[in-house]
Formats: C-alpha cells, structure tokens, sequence
C-alpha cells in the first residue's frame, strides 16, 4: 500500500510535466517525479522495527573486531541509500541547468508559455 | 545586487560562521556519523549563499571571486581523479583503497584509509560548483535590471 | 506504520496543490512543503545521510526557483485549455497508473527488503564485512567511496558536466551594435 501512494505521486509529477502549458510547472513536473523516484528506491529497502546502518560503540566489540549480531539481523539495506544519495545532488544540478534555460527563453520572448514560443527565428 | 538592512547583515555574518564550521564538521567525520562528502558540500554552499543574499553580490565577490570558484571546483575534481590513480599504482585496481589498516583503529576520526581524503575531495567540488551556479543565476537577473529588459 | 501514511498523504495533497494552483509563488513553497515531507519520510525510514542531504538540496533548489521565477513580470498562468487533449491525457496517465499497481503485487511487502529473500546478496557483505575490510563505522560511507567508487565518479562527472553548461548558458556576451555593421555585400 505504501508503493501504490508513492506511485500516485509519481504518476502526478508525470501528469504535470505533459499537460501543462507553464513552463516553470513542466519544471515542477520533473522535479516531483524525481521525488517519488528516490523515495521509492529508499522505501524497497526498508526493514520492520530496523536501525540506521552505522555502526556505532554498542555493536562493536574492539577486542574482537566482532559486530553484534543485533546490527546484522535488524538493519536495513544499505546499497539503496548510497544510489540515492548522489541521485539528489545530481537532481539538483539538472534543475539548474533547466530553471537557465528557462531564464533564457524569458528574455528572448518574454513568456513562460510554451504555445507562444513554437516559431523558431532564423 | 542589493543587500537588506542592517539587522539581516549583523544576524547573518555570525551565523554563516557557523553554518561553515558545521560544513567542515560533516565533511570530516562522514565516516563515522551520518553526513558524507554530498550533504557537508551543499551546506559549505549554502553558507556563501547566505552571504551574498544578505550582503549582495559585490561584497561577495570580493570575498570569493568566481575565477578562483571555479579552480577550487577543478582541484576538488583531480584530487578526486588523483587518489583513484595512486589505488591503481599501489594496488592494482583503479579507485582500490590503499591505505586501508595503514593509520588508526576502527571508530576513530583517523581511520578508513582514503575515505576521508575521498569525503574532503568531493566536499570540495560539490560546494564550489553548486555556489558558481547560484551566484551566475544572480548576476544573470542583475544585468537584466541593468539592461533595463 | 500510521505515521508512514501520514507523511504520504501530506506529500500527496502538497503535490496536488502545486500542480492545480495559477499562481507560480504558491506552487514554488507547495513543492518546498513536498520536500520537506520527503526529508521526515527519509528519516522514519532509518536513512539519516540521506535525510541531511534532502533537506539542503530542497533549500538551494527553493532559492533557485524562487530567483527564476518572482523576480520576472508573469507569475499567473492565463490561456485557455483545450479541453479534449486534456481528458485524453487524464485517462492515459490512469492507465498508466493501474498497470503500475499489478506490478508491485510481485514485490515483496512493505518491511521486507528484497535482500532478505535474495542468497548471498551483495548487500549481506556490506553490512557483514564493511567495517573489517575498509574500517569505516557508516556502512553507506563506505559502499559509496569504496566498494562503489565508480559511482561516485560518474555522480562527480555529472555534476561538474551540469554547472559548467548552466555557467555558460548564463553568461552575459557582449551585444554586437547591429546598426552600426557595414553592408557585406561583396558581388
């Protein structure tokens, strides 16, 4: 039931990116999908009742170099949170690259609206 | 680019202090606490962007002018590139962590080998090259003012 | 897991409210309230780096769109809509929507991740043996920077690809004075 919601969200992102007019909105579109998109990966890797995986003084033993087996049974998956972790900053990278061309596509015609903008200036 | 009154100006000079030391905080210790070279990036950042809202554009670029933004962006990149080479060198394998066990005990703040030259590296060039966008985004919208478009 | 659903249907109606209103401020804060959303869910699902770096990012993301967008004349959205394209793209976004949910009953539920059905899945290793071959205390630290490194140098090159094209997009040239050209005429 979680996944459905996620995908609710995606699928709105996705309805605002193709029928919209705006095109600070088709932005905002994009921006919302890539939202549900890392949730998504974050939320497969979820365990009931889990910890955080970092290992701190109460799981490790320094005599032994031996790591509870509380840390190994319960944590939760580590490989999804380190995809996502440069997924957002390069998400954020993208926007801008995108909000700039829109800057400049303000100055050369002076509107948002992308019906207007169709002829292209030899 | 104009800045705003004198109480935004006094709050915000100590306060971006702070938000830089954090910055480094998270950096340094990403082996160790949640954090990494990514999130400490982005706050050294967007401690320069608090600067140059509350006090405007020129101070800042006195402060931190964009040529040598943009050679702290490439050092961040080649020392990336550079500890990649040297695992290549000392352990055959490209990006192999070849200082592992070499210096410090597990959970400490000297240990993991070439993760925390790695976390400083990519702080680096994470930081530099989100506050150069930011700070071209706004001379941008002062020449158009200026252009009077 | 009441509070999982809480956070989904306030990133949810945030979503809504961003896409459906006419004015371009209120959709800006509406997508920094998703944000903020995401950030709490990212911390209830025990992923604290990622929580850190979400909410930082929405941050300067918010400066950004805010500069693009307030500081320019048009902030409400007129026109008109054209009715049809619009009802069609309702019902193939649906459809869309329902093929997706026959996909998710082949996953396993909510609370199990798949490395728990999966043998000698590679995240197992990680969590195991992480500490004793790379001596990092942060499991997440070390798959980015050491058993993933290419990752991270694709994220890096990617990055540095991004800036260096929004810099250059944005720069001011100087403008040539088109009245003061000489005819090229040379026949």
């Amino acid at each position: 039931m979680p996944y459905a919601l996620c995908f609710l969200l995606f699928v709105i992102g996705l309805y605002c990116a193709v029928v919209k007019k705006n095109m600070v909105k088709i932005v905002l579109g994009i921006l919302i999908m890539e939202c549900a998109v890392n949730l998504f990966l974050v939320m497969l890797g979820y365990r009931h009742d889990g910890v955080a995986p970092i290992i701190d003084r109460a799981y490790y033993d320094p005599g032994t170099g031996q790591i509870a087996a509380g840390f190994i049974n319960n944590s939760v998956d580590p490989l999804p949170q380190a995809l996502v972790l440069t997924s957002i900053v390069i998400g954020l990278g993208s926007l801008a690259l995108m909000i700039s061309i829109c800057i400049r596509i303000y100055e050369k015609y002076g509107t948002f609206d992308i019906t207007q903008i169709r002829r292209l200036r030899g | 680019m104009k800045g705003m009154t004198i109480i935004v100006k006094t709050i915000s000079s100590w306060v971006k202090v702070l938000i830089f030391i954090f910055g480094i905080y998270i950096i340094l210790f990403g082996h160790l606490t949640p954090g990494g070279g990514f999130a400490g990036g982005v706050i050294l950042a967007s401690s320069y962007v608090l600067l140059m809202l509350a006090f405007g554009g020129d101070f800042v670029q006195k402060d931190l002018p964009l040529a040598l933004d943009s050679k702290l962006d490439c050092l961040g990149a080649i020392m990336f590139v550079m500890i990649a080479i040297l695992g290549s060198v000392f352990s055959g394998a490209f990006l192999a962590n070849f200082l592992v066990d070499k210096y410090g005990a597990p959970l400490e703040l000297l240990s993991a080998g070439t993760i925390p030259l790695s976390n400083i590296a990519i702080g680096l060039k994470v930081g530099a090259s989100l506050f150069l966008v930011i700070f071209s985004l706004s001379i941008c919208h002062k020449g158009a003012e200026l252009d009077g478009e | 897991m009441a509070v999982f659903y809480i956070l989904l249907i306030f990133i949810i109606i945030a979503s809504l409210i961003a896409v459906e209103t006419t004015d371009l401020l209120s959709a800006v804060i509406c997508i920094g309230a998703m944000g903020f959303g995401v950030s709490l869910m990212f911390l209830f699902l025990r992923a604290p780096d990622i929580a850190i770096t979400q909410i930082v990012v929405e941050v300067l993301g918010l400066i950004i769109l805010i500069r693009a967008t307030i500081s320019r004349d048009l902030t409400f959205i007129s026109g008109d809509k054209e009715f049809f394209a619009t009802i069609v793209s309702v019902v193939i976004v649906f459809m869309i929507f329902l093929a997706g949910l026959k996909v998710f009953e082949t996953l396993p539920d909510f609370g199990t991740p798949i490395f728990a059905e999966v043998p000698k899945a590679a995240s197992q290793t990680y969590i195991e043996e992480g500490l004793a071959r790379t001596g990092a205390a942060n499991v997440v630290s070390s798959v980015i920077l050491d058993y993933r490194a290419y990752d991270t140098l694709g994220e890096a090159t990617v990055l540095f690809t991004s800036i260096i094209g929004a810099t250059v997009i944005l720069r001011r040239t100087a403008k040539r004075k088109t009245d003061t050209l000489q005819p090229a005429s040379p026949s």
